[in-house]
């Protein structure tokens, strides 16, 4: 293996030991549980949006509306306990079905509508950004807020669904996993089990590479590019979830950086292990990679102008990393 | 000849390992039509590209008017009077621009073009290119609304405005009517007499009879054959074209049993005469014709890709008329796509993966891949047929041409078929690779009908117990390979005329 080939395969991981030494150093208290599951809290969301993304950029397509539909899922949850007095179970189930609806929309216009991915879901973020302050006139949703019409909402987030976003879960020390930790840590199991050692990750991965082969392989090429955008709407409303649970309050201002943060996580993931291809694995660490470089940025008293700018030049050299290194970016 | 206007000596020219052309000499004549033909893979594209400034020639020689002519760029060519009109159309035009932007595009570059764009000075030298060529379209049209003939007019008329000493013509007939050809064909004569050295490339034969002076015939990226004297041998050119030598290794010809699948009456294309055949257990039957005469779309009608216009097809006693690619599967007829790259390799997955593709559903238990299985059943096969690569978990584009051929093979032979289709299996293979998957082909054929869809003879004559010949979309010749009978099977490929051969065929075979 020569220098290239291991910088190519290990460089990242490289790159992210080095960086948690380096704050390790030069901060106090960067290194300790507490320290270490604020990092995983404060990814998780984005990592969860990060996954349903890294489906798109495997059937070789592209979800930007994922930020949009989070926060529509979270307008929504709040929506529905607040002003229409509903339970959590039911709070949840509308947000699913917000991703799944608008995964399927993206989908068809995608696949039968020919518009280009980028556009499709652009537009559809700009149409869900819209849409998600029309029933509160563009205010944020709390209890006791006043509605258009001067009624008072009385409704209250429910505990239940408070605890998807505060409760924490003891591991040898007490009250230290967050609930979103571990959705996070559970859906990116299933993913990268789904991805890899399932027929249809596999048929996936075909159908991104070389749609023509894989659909003379006998694959439905349309239907799977359909499911890769509803498995993104699903897992960006999830996201929506855990940001209202987190939130106790639909924020109309919250949200702003996911869509960003969670793009750069699925693309940093190219470059980890090498894969120079979208992948579930490379998309986690993506995503740790960028909260571990915040909250060391944060606990060095960093400006988040300057956070910002480090994130997107982190994001920057992972794609020299995958596209100019590595020769199967090319072509 | 001394009075070549354009002469081509040696020309050579290689892509990594492969040597497209190994010198090539061609003169083209003031006032001639040369035709140029050559099966895909024969190095035309490549000679055009040279010519027209696109790649740059590893040896041999150019001239135009005895000067050395030697191109960095598309423009430089142009400049030299050194036009070329490419195959694909579209590539000619700008089709959201109207008529007259694209008649005088190439003035809007290089030393002399003004800065600001004036409307009616576009109009008024538009005008006039059209004028000189006899172009009649309307100057305000948008491209994007005319007919391919027109657009390809207007390319043409653009390219004449240079007063070209020498054009070249890639293949512009391959998406035009016969009508539109009909007018394509009157301004080629028009320039013919004004003097222009054509080059015409081609392998439709009804174009090469109507406008050839000359022909000659590429093979390999070598010259194969010269004919310029009148009357052409139209079938010694197709001969020259597609190599056929005699056959070195003869086939043990088996007559088939029992029929495995037939079509009746089958319709492919408008104006296509249906036809019909049976396809029997055992049995490997080639069908040969030029490109562009069906075989592929007959290929994928059998596929599920697309529809016959009419007529039916029969598996195994059952009526079989699949609706998807995954439905002809499930009903075992398997089809190994030709232009392997582009309908086959998966690049971003490796040997076994690429072998386990279509079968995935049956490998796998409960959507559950099983790789150490694919990867059983993938290290048989490389053994099997001798795929030469280091372990089953290589990259693709690691293997060579035929390694890469020989894998595509191998993901369809994993499994049993009814019915296995190869379209072009023999494209960019080296030919001991070839042998390979004939041999392959030939020892596993029971209990399935085999069909395989060549452009060269030879690999019929190597391969097959039965060749059918098409052309324009239908059956015009059978041959059982014990017998063939080499001139009549050139003259239907050729589309020449011979009735007598083709009644008795079809009174044999009613």
């Amino acid at each position: 293996m020569t220098l290239r080939d291991f910088a190519i395969k290990y460089g990242f991981i490289a790159l992210l030991l080095g960086l948690i030494v380096f704050f390790t150093l030069a901060t106090d208290g960067f290194a300790s549980p507490q320290a270490a599951v604020f990092i995983f809290q404060s990814v998780a969301i984005t990592g969860v949006l990060a996954l349903g993304v890294t489906a798109t950029l495997v059937v070789g397509g592209f979800d930007l509306s994922i930020g949009s539909v989070a926060t529509t899922a979270m307008m929504a949850a709040a929506y529905a306990m607040v002003v229409l007095e509903q339970n959590a179970l039911v709070a949840v189930v509308i947000c699913l079905v917000i991703g799944v609806l608008v995964g399927l929309i993206n989908g068809y216009l995608i696949v039968y509508m020919r518009v280009p991915d980028l556009l499709a879901t652009l537009g559809m973020m700009f149409l869900l950004v819209g849409l998600q302050r029309i029933p509160t006139e563009g205010r944020s949703i709390a209890t006791g807020m006043t509605m258009p019409d001067g009624s008072v909402a009385n409704g209250t987030f429910s505990p239940a669904f408070l605890a998807l976003g505060r409760h924490r879960f003891d591991f040898f020390i007490p009250n230290l996993i967050p609930v979103s930790v571990v959705v996070l840590l559970i859906l990116a199991a299933l993913i990268w089990f789904f991805l890899e050692y399932t027929r249809f990750g596999r048929m996936m991965y075909a159908v991104g590479s070389n749609p023509k082969a894989a659909e003379l392989a006998g694959a439905p090429v349309k239907a799977y590019k359909i499911w890769a955008y509803v498995i993104s709407g699903v897992f960006a409303s999830i996201g929506g979830i855990l940001l209202a649970a987190r939130l106790g309050r639909g924020d109309i201002a919250s949200g702003n950086n996911l869509l960003l943060d969670s793009v750069a996580a699925a693309l940093i993931g190219f470059a980890v292990l090498g894969a120079a291809k979208p992948n579930a694995f490379g998309t986690a660490i993506g995503a740790l990679f960028v909260g571990v470089l915040l909250q060391g940025l944060t606990m060095m008293n960093a400006p988040y102008y300057t956070q910002d700018f480090v994130k997107g030049a982190v994001l920057v050299v992972a794609l020299v990393f995958t596209f100019a290194l590595s020769n199967r970016g090319r072509s | 000849m001394a009075d070549a206007v354009f002469r081509i000596t040696d020309l050579r020219k290689s892509f990594g390992p492969t040597q497209v052309l190994s010198g090539v000499s061609i003169e083209l004549h003031a006032g001639e039509v040369t035709v140029l033909m050559g099966a895909n893979g024969a190095g035309k594209s490549t000679l055009v590209r040279i010519v027209s400034g696109v790649y740059e020639r590893d040896g041999g020689t150019i001239t135009l008017n005895g000067k050395d002519f030697a191109p960095t760029s598309p423009a430089e060519a142009i400049r030299a009077g050194v036009v070329t009109v490419h195959q694909n159309i579209n590539d000619g035009v700008v089709v959201t621009l109207d008529v007259a932007t694209n008649l005088t595009l190439d003035r809007l570059n290089g030393a002399g073009a003004k800065f600001l764009y004036n409307p009616r000075r576009v109009r008024r030298q538009a005008r006039d290119v059209a004028a000189r060529m006899g172009l009649d379209v309307d100057l305000d049209a948008e491209i994007g609304k005319l007919s391919l003939a027109d657009r390809q007019m207007v390319a043409i008329a653009r390219a004449m405005a240079h007063e070209p000493k020498v054009l070249i013509l890639d293949e512009p007939t391959s998406s035009l009517s016969s009508a539109e050809a009909n007018r394509l064909f009157s301004v080629i004569d028009r320039l013919r007499g004004r003097g222009v050295a054509i080059l015409y490339i081609s392998h439709r034969m009804s174009d090469i009879r109507r406008l050839a002076d000359r022909i000659v015939s590429l093979r390999d990226g070598r010259i194969t054959g010269l004919f310029d004297i009148k009357p052409l041998d139209y079938e010694g050119a197709v001969n020259a074209m597609l190599g056929q030598k005699i056959n070195l290794s003869q086939v043990a010809v088996k007559d088939a049993d029992k029929t495995v699948f037939s079509v009746e009456n089958l319709s492919l294309a408008e104006q296509a005469r249906p036809f019909s055949l049976k396809l029997g257990d055992g049995e490997i039957v080639a069908i040969t014709g030029l490109v562009g005469v069906g075989k592929t779309a007959f290929a994928e009608t059998l596929f599920g890709v697309r529809r016959p216009l009419s007529g039916t097809m029969n598996l195994r006693g059952k009526a079989y008329a699949p609706h998807s690619t995954a439905d002809a599967i499930i009903q075992g007829v398997f089809l190994v796509a030709k232009d392997r790259a582009e309908n086959g390799i998966v690049k971003d997955f490796n040997v076994y993966e690429n072998m386990s593709l279509p079968f995935l559903d049956r490998i796998s238990r409960f959507g559950v891949s099983r790789r150490r299985a694919e990867r059983a059943v993938a290290r048989a096969a490389i053994a099997d047929l001798g795929i030469v690569c280091r372990t089953e978990r290589d990259d693709m584009a690691t293997l060579s041409g035929g390694n890469q051929q020989k894998t595509m093979v191998a993901r369809w032979m994993s499994q049993p078929a009814n019915l296995f289709i190869l379209d072009e299996p023999f494209q960019g293979v080296d030919i001991a690779a070839r042998r390979d998957i004939a041999a392959k082909l030939r020892a596993s054929a029971a209990g399935r009908a085999t069909l395989i869809f060549v452009t060269e003879i030879d690999e019929a004559l190597e391969t097959a117990d039965r060749i059918l010949v098409m052309s324009e979309h239908t059956i015009v010749g059978e041959h059982r390979n014990a017998e063939v009978d080499i001139d009549r099977l050139l003259a239907e490929i050729a589309g020449q005329p011979v009735r007598s051969a083709r009644n008795d065929i079809l009174q044999a075979h009613p």
